[in-house]
């Protein structure tokens, strides 16, 4: 992971865990505000679960998105201007991990 | 409650069962070397591996075990649905890539990347031995739920089988096999779940306004059982418990809602009054035990809230230990995904790191679908009139019942071959443990590649036997339930040796080592003390627990980060200094 995806992963990781975390305080301190009906007489701990799905998939989609550039120098040689094409980085590191590894 | 098997039932089931083995045959063949039998050789294209974490992750627990608590209690099993996908993020935003980078079979490679210590491939080691074992046994537990409905067998046979044919599975095959399995059967659980809910959405409610009568089981002391008064079986003269699940009065007072759209579902529900059913047991002086199932009208928003379950009755109780119990287990469900060893193996399987973050993207689609999927389920088990009283476990399969003779076959067999698909994983992950962490760890004995095949097929036999024996042990747990306490295992024993070696350069060998053993050591302790562990195992009274609430988490993974930064600072001298591997 090079330290801007690592840095994308933690920024929305962050997101996503204070969404959760309010989730989880708010079931666990006020219930009745999670009985509300605000909208479609479904409750609010309906559409907050749901909430948290979609935002998971979303926060995904998101991730995969900023990181697509990474992806693109892979294949082709339209890598950023002085970056090391991303695909050799790749191999090399896994190959190094594997002799760290010490397997076979 | 009785459970007929079906010939159709039994055919699709034996079709389903035949050709999962079909693939693990085929496949198998070419796995011979560790690359093939523990990682595909890496070369498993991203949207199929995305799919297999799907077919992975949506196990016994979340099809039986979340519709089973759902049907019984409401929006409680749905805390489990939102737990668990949380947890994809933890994996997506921090595990996936480093897991591809650094390891190769097993997640101990990973954390011993940039120390190559054999402590800590024992630590690691024995760390994924204890948590995929106490995974499997809800998965067992869950196989021998669903051989009863369906091939009218004890829960202990259904158990066995599972258990047998995963053996040959995982002795046959391998990683390769495996995952070609899970693809296939987490594609087709999500799409039959599909056709269920929009099934449950066109029947709608129907009003049932007559109270149910309650319904008894008495156990005498010379081992007869009584049913509604009756000796048990299905002969004329003989009782069985009848099947619950009803709507006592709908909004408006309408007999039926007719077809009703997804959001109209809930709010329907909401202003409902639905009859759960309560259990209460009375011993008896002559060494009888009755046990009395009691309707209950319960309004439709009280089901729709948290905390109306016994796991969450923290949510609604003033007691702040009560509430610490709550916030230890969505902790722990937070965690514990990134730390399960045989979801962090399948980022072995694909080629590089975008192939990892990629398949993980998919599978939290496939799986966050299936977790709305859950709630149209479980509420529509509660309200199908096909419930089993005495198991929460068997809601869906009896659902899909309630829809059509084919569907329950198709249904049932898809989550018992999923239950094979997960088992076979855990088993897989257990024999890499022992194979490439443990006995590398304690042995310079060097073995050749066949040699460690053979092991780990050997090792696959020992802990699909361990499995069995605890799935007959454990059969009164609700699965998710389970399930619960082996994401506190995981997350307390790998989750903080993982995190802090990618985000500190101060993390030593000692402290990966001592955190490792700690978190296991802490969680697994405080879960055999627990008040739950008394009552559901020991049979003894919850209140002489020696720990005040049951689930770890809260406790035990803060304690597994302290752990390892104490001994890393008093041991951080002793350690090579080199560049924490994230900061490439």
């Amino acid at each position: 992971m090079s330290k801007r995806n690592s840095r994308y992963g933690i920024w929305l990781f962050v997101v996503y865990l204070a969404f959760y975390g309010g989730f989880v305080l708010l079931a666990a301190f006020s219930p009745a505000t999670m009985a509300r009906t605000p909208w479609a007489g479904v409750n609010l701990a309906i559409w907050y679960g749901f909430a948290l799905i979609a935002a998971a998939l979303l926060l995904a989609l998101l991730y995969g998105y900023l990181c697509r550039i990474e992806v693109v120098g892979t294949n082709n040689s339209n890598s950023e201007p002085g970056r090391p094409a991303p695909g050799a980085r790749d191999a090399s590191s896994a190959n190094a991990s594997t002799q760290t590894g010490g397997h076979q | 409650m009785n459970h007929e098997p079906s010939t159709l039932a039994i055919g699709i089931f034996l079709a389903m069962v035949g050709v999962t083995l079909g693939i693990s045959f085929y496949l198998g063949r070419k796995a011979k070397d560790s690359a093939g039998y523990f990682a595909a050789h890496g070369q498993i294209p991203w949207f199929v591996n995305g799919v297999a974490f799907a077919g992975d992750y949506l196990s016994a627990a979340s099809f039986l075990g979340i519709c089973g608590m759902i049907a019984f209690y409401g929006y409680d099993g749905f805390l489990y649905s939102i737990g668990y996908l949380a947890g994809w993020i933890v994996a997506l935003f921090v595990v996936a890539e480093p897991m591809k980078r650094l390891g190769k079979f097993t997640f101990a490679d990973a954390l011993n990347a940039k120390f190559n210590s054999p402590g800590i491939k024992l630590a690691a080691g024995v760390s994924t031995l204890a948590v995929s074992v106490f995974y499997l046994i809800p998965q067992m537990v869950g196989a021998g739920v669903l051989v009863r409905p369906l091939l009218g067998l004890p829960h202990w046979a259904g158990v066995v089988l599972v258990g047998a044919v995963v053996i040959v599975i995982v002795v046959t095959a391998g990683m390769v096999s495996t995952t070609w399995v899970q693809f296939i059967k987490g594609g087709l659980l999500v799409a039959f779940s599909t056709v269920l809910t929009v099934m449950i959405l066109q029947r709608g409610f129907h009003a049932e306004p007559q109270l149910p009568a309650a319904q008894t089981i008495v156990k005498q002391a010379d081992g007869t059982v009584l049913v509604n008064g009756l000796p048990k079986g299905n002969s004329p003269g003989e009782g069985q418990l009848q099947p619950v699940g009803s709507i006592s009065k709908l909004p408006g007072g309408v007999e039926k809602t007719g077809p009703l759209g997804p959001l109209e579902f809930f709010s329907t529900l909401e202003q409902s009054e639905v009859v759960l059913w309560s259990k209460s047991e009375v011993k008896g002086d002559d060494g009888s035990t009755t046990s009395t199932f009691s309707p209950k009208p319960t309004p439709g928003s009280q089901i729709l809230q948290p905390g109306a379950s016994p796991t969450f009755a923290g949510i609604r109780s003033e007691k702040f230990s009560d509430k610490l119990n709550f916030l230890s287990l969505m902790l722990a469900l937070f965690c514990g995904t990134a730390s399960l060893p045989h979801i962090l193996i399948r980022y072995y399987t694909v080629k590089d790191e975008a192939a990892a973050r990629k398949s993980t993207i998919v599978g939290i689609a496939c799986i966050g679908f299936f977790y709305v999927l859950t709630l149209y389920m479980g509420l529509g088990a509660m309200t199908s009139g096909a419930l089993d009283v005495t198991d929460s476990n068997m809601a869906a399969p009896l659902l899909a019942r309630s829809m059509s003779e084919l569907l329950f076959a198709i249904i049932s067999a898809i989550a018992f071959t999923t239950v094979l698909g997960t088992v076979s994983g855990l088993i897989l992950a257990s024999a890499g443990a022992v194979t490439h962490d443990l006995l590398e760890s304690v042995t310079t004995v060097h073995l050749t590649d066949h040699q460690r095949v053979r092991i780990a097929k050997m090792a696959a036999v020992v802990v699909g036997v361990v499995a069995i024996l605890l799935g007959i042990a454990f059969k009164e747990l609700n699965v998710s339930y389970l399930v619960g306490w082996a994401f506190s295992v995981a997350a307390s024993a790998n989750l903080p040796a993982l995190v802090m070696l990618l985000f500190w350069r101060g993390t030593t060998k000692e402290g990966i080592i001592v955190a490792v053993l700690v978190g296991m050591i802490s969680s697994l302790g405080w879960i055999l003390l627990s008040g739950d562990t008394y009552a559901a195992v020991y049979g003894l009274p919850k209140e002489n627990s020696i720990v005040p609430f049951s689930q770890p988490g809260i406790v035990t993974i803060p304690l597994g980060f302290l752990t390892l930064i104490v001994v890393s600072l008093l041991t951080g001298g002793r350690s090579p200094a080199s560049p924490a591997p994230s900061r490439t």
